[in-house]
């Protein structure tokens, strides 16, 4: 008995091969009780057939929580992504704040345990297709972006979201290398920040967010590179101009500001068209919008992609 | 013109030292665990292959500066072993990493300028792998020498093609290009060494 509750602890993404379990676990730990609380039920079978969880990863096999959590592009530490891990261990993220501002009727200052009090983390299964060629399949835990919008009350003339991370070169030490314009910064459209896939993760495997993983609050966008999902987030500002962001600052002619996953629009350092998925040996093809073209492709209806990269 | 010092030097201590980071590579590739094995092969034996043709093209400015032929007589195998390690670079890349899927492979190369930069290398360090023994040097006499002074171009085609293949914008110095850009620094002092109004201030010098 108590070596199989020890074997639980070691490998707990086995039971999120199975969402019964997930659901028997979450209920055992209160998260249950607490959803009911706000009126907000746990997912049940049924519920798994919605449109975002049936068709957010398909049948792939999730990437293994160590995989995760050891391989990651986190600038701000290091840029070699083995050795994030390692470098963002003393990355103290609690208490954190996170700021709603800009051209909103209600200005937001809100500590992400409140948030998560607010909005209980449900979990999305997305793939995660990086610039560099390689995929992920990744359980996260949050909520959409757009309850947290609805909070502030958006002003008409808002038409993007830019999102700051912290600007600190003593908490991240790279932050102080002159080739790159720190902080991190992204954007996006206000609708396709509203959109209902765009995701504020607070946690990966049922467990908090893990620092080299952006903790204590990431953005997910599925649809997009990965380097759009910009971590530890400090600050949400509604504006009305196109934000400049950190890649298109750093190489303009390579990074557009949609940097939606497409094939058929290749990278001046890597053809788009195919990936490797963590842990297999062959390529695969490139999925239009990394799969998910069901769901977003209407936003850029008569846009041309290989101009709006 | 003046006398060299000519010390004893064992080759096997070359050949480990040459061998040794491919066998670590090999090493932490099979047993350590590293998360995506194929790109770590393909960016460590890049790195190996650019140090050792740094290293090679290191070694007639060392023998200006020290008057040493010893390092004259490292500068081939050095350069030989640079070219296994980029041949096994671009083996990686085009038979592991695109599991000889040429059509695949081709159109990775036409799209993307770095990779060209890197083939013309590779083909420069082919050719002058196989015109680098004793008799060819015979056979090609004057030529010879004119053909491998390609080997300049080899190494700024190479830093060429690191620059470009890492995030960012090289020639806009804006990104991760610190290493590029050292290896660019190191390749133009070994340039500049060489250059005849250099080499006589040194070899005047006693």
């Amino acid at each position: 008995m108590h070596s199989q509750n020890l074997k639980q602890e070691i490998t707990p993404e086995k039971l999120y091969f199975s969402r019964r379990k997930f659901i028997a676990l979450a209920g055992s730990l209160g998260v249950a009780a607490a959803l009911a609380a706000c009126g907000i039920r746990p997912q049940t079978e049924t519920s798994t057939q919605s449109p975002v969880s049936a068709t957010a990863a398909g049948s792939d096999p999730l990437t293994p929580y160590d995989t995760i959590t050891h391989y990651n592009n986190f600038y701000e530490f290091a840029y070699d992504k083995e050795s994030v891990a390692a470098k963002a261990a003393d990355f103290v993220t609690t208490p954190w704040t996170v700021e709603v501002s800009g051209l909103v009727e209600k200005p937001l200052k809100i500590s992400v345990s409140d948030l998560l009090k607010s909005f209980p983390a449900e979990e999305r299964i997305y793939r995660l297709r990086c610039v560099e060629g390689w995929s992920m399949v990744i359980p996260w835990n949050g909520f959409s972006l757009n309850k947290l919008l609805s909070l502030v009350t958006i002003l008409p003339e808002a038409r993007y979201v830019k999102f700051t991370t912290l600007d600190d070169p003593t908490v991240f030490p790279n932050e102080s290398d002159t080739f790159f314009t720190w902080p991190y910064t992204e954007g996006l459209r206000l609708d396709e920040a509203q959109h209902d896939l765009t995701l504020l993760a607070t946690g990966l495997y049922g467990k908090p967010l893990p620092p080299q993983d952006g903790a204590p609050i990431r953005l997910v966008v599925p649809w997009k590179y990965g380097f759009k999902s910009i971590k530890s987030i400090q600050k949400i500002e509604l504006v009305s101009e196109q934000p400049a962001t950190f890649w298109n600052n750093s190489a303009p002619d390579e990074y557009g500001f949609y940097s939606n996953v497409n094939p058929d629009v290749p990278h001046p350092r890597w053809s788009q068209a195919t990936e490797r998925r963590i842990g297999e040996l062959e390529r695969r093809p490139t999925l239009q919008f990394n799969g998910y073209a069901d769901q977003v492709a209407s936003l850029y209806a008569g846009m041309d992609l290989k101009v709006n990269y | 013109m003046s006398s060299t010092r000519n010390y004893h030097f064992p080759q096997w201590i070359l050949h480990a030292a040459a061998l040794l980071p491919g066998i670590i590579l090999a090493f932490y590739t099979l047993f350590g665990h590293p998360i995506n094995p194929i790109q770590t092969l393909e960016r460590r034996s890049g790195d190996i292959a650019l140090v050792l043709l740094l290293t090679s093209l290191a070694c007639t400015p060392l023998r200006i500066l020290t008057r040493q032929s010893l390092f004259s007589r490292l500068r081939r195998p050095l350069g030989l072993y640079a070219f296994a390690y980029a041949a096994l670079h671009f083996l990686l890349f085009i038979g592991l990493d695109y599991g000889f899927q040429l059509k695949e492979a081709i159109r990775q190369l036409i799209q993307n300028v770095y990779l060209w930069a890197g083939l013309a290398a590779l083909l420069i360090l082919l050719a002058l792998a196989l015109t680098s023994s004793k008799r060819s040097q015979m056979v090609l006499k004057k030529n010879w020498q004119r053909l491998h002074r390609l080997v300049y171009l080899a190494g700024l085609l190479v830093v060429l093609h690191f620059g470009l293949s890492v995030k960012g914008s090289f020639f806009q110095l804006r990104g991760q290009i610190q290493w590029p850009l050292i290896a660019l620094i190191v390749l133009l002092v070994l340039l500049a060494i060489r250059l005849p109004i250099f080499r006589r201030r040194f070899s005047s010098k006693k």
